[in-house]
């Protein structure tokens, strides 16, 4: 369905901000590229917990970037068998190039075509602006989202939040005690 | 969002421990931003004097930076031989130059004994405490350098020069 210009500068009221999939949803499921000949799905990743980070675009400034945060704290999420997923609207080529300048360690992912489509079903999608809520999920090992969380599109909104609710976790979701680094 | 865990004598402070405000750094050697306000903290301490602790802890994106966590290693092996301070100054002073060897200089040039300063810095001695202050920083609420926390508190205003001294200020440094 070709989009209507006129209708697409009119923001409607669901589709903005703090409608978010609350904690107790089943996440909705994806499959969406990674590189141009590799995709990953949600439930590759079914009995560890997940981190859904959906984000406005690449190419943030370097200091206070979510990504770049995240990506010094991928060991932390590994105490927790946690797998973190990047989401935006950005196509793979994109995401290739940014991942590669940041050195970033995680699977970026293109929410491409149709444009912001997994966003919207997580309830993070921008339709004014185009690209996705600053938006975080912590899925469990069965697909239950168990936390969510939207910032301000400009702030960062750290890493504490994701952490909380890891921990939060039943034990069984393969929290490695003491797996200091 | 406020300090986890607040400041200890394991942390690095300048400045007296029962001074009403304490100011909290959370900052990477190689972040240019880290580099911007290294003069500005250092003006507010010269402004402010004893009313002021001062406490620096490492929060190195190392992946965005790729001399800052050696850089914040060599700042805690110079802690261990009691020149941290000294080494934290001139890494900020030398953000340019932050490979290896001039680390290894700048341990000369403030006289610690190079023989343990290379030794603590080829064994990783120091990394364990770094992470610890970067997961620190991740509960603090840190999200990108530097940030600080007044009397333990996040500072989300500017830190330029005069936003960070009236807010240092309000917290109960005035006088």
């Amino acid at each position: 369905m070709p989009p209507n210009i006129q209708q697409a500068t009119q923001p409607a009221a669901h589709e903005t901000a703090h409608s978010a999939l609350p904690p107790g949803t089943p996440a909705p499921d994806f499959s969406l590229h990674s590189t141009p000949d590799q995709s990953v799905s949600l439930t590759d990743f079914r009995g560890q917990p997940v981190i859904l980070a959906f984000y406005p675009a690449d190419w943030s400034p370097v200091c206070g970037d979510e990504m770049a945060l995240f990506n010094e704290m991928l060991p932390l999420f590994q105490r927790y068998n946690a797998e973190l997923i990047g989401i935006s609207v950005d196509g793979v080529w994109c995401h290739l190039a940014f991942a590669k300048d940041r050195h970033l360690r995680f699977p970026l992912l293109s929410d491409f075509e149709p444009k912001g489509e997994v966003a919207r079903q997580y309830g993070a999608y921008r339709a004014h602006d185009g690209f996705s809520e600053r938006a975080l999920f912590v899925i469990d090992g069965e697909g239950i989202i168990r936390w969510s969380h939207v910032s301000p599109v400009g702030i960062n909104p750290g890493g504490e939040g994701i952490l909380a609710a890891l921990e939060a976790l039943p034990r069984h979701e393969g929290h490695t005690e003491g797996g200091a680094r | 969002m406020s300090l986890t865990p607040p400041v200890t004598e394991r942390d690095h402070t300048q400045g007296p421990p029962n001074a009403p405000v304490t100011l909290v750094e959370y900052g990477d050697y190689e972040c240019p931003h880290c580099g911007h306000a290294y003069p500005i903290v250092k003006a507010i301490q010269e402004q402010i004097g004893d009313n002021l602790r001062f406490v620096y802890r490492n929060f190195p994106l190392s992946q965005a930076h790729p001399h800052a966590e050696h850089a914040a290693e060599a700042a805690e092996a110079a802690g261990a031989q009691g020149r941290f301070w000294d080494m934290h100054d001139i890494l900020f002073e030398r953000q340019e130059a932050l490979d290896d060897p001039d680390l290894v200089d700048y341990a000369g040039a403030i006289g610690l004994d190079t023989g343990r300063f290379i030794k603590d810095m080829e064994e990783g001695v120091f990394a364990d405490r770094v992470q610890e202050d970067f997961l620190s920083g991740v509960r603090s609420g840190v999200n990108g350098t530097p940030s600080f926390f007044i009397n333990g508190a996040r500072h989300d205003g500017s830190y330029d020069y005069e936003t960070l001294l009236a807010a240092i200020e309000k917290a109960g440094a005035g006088g």
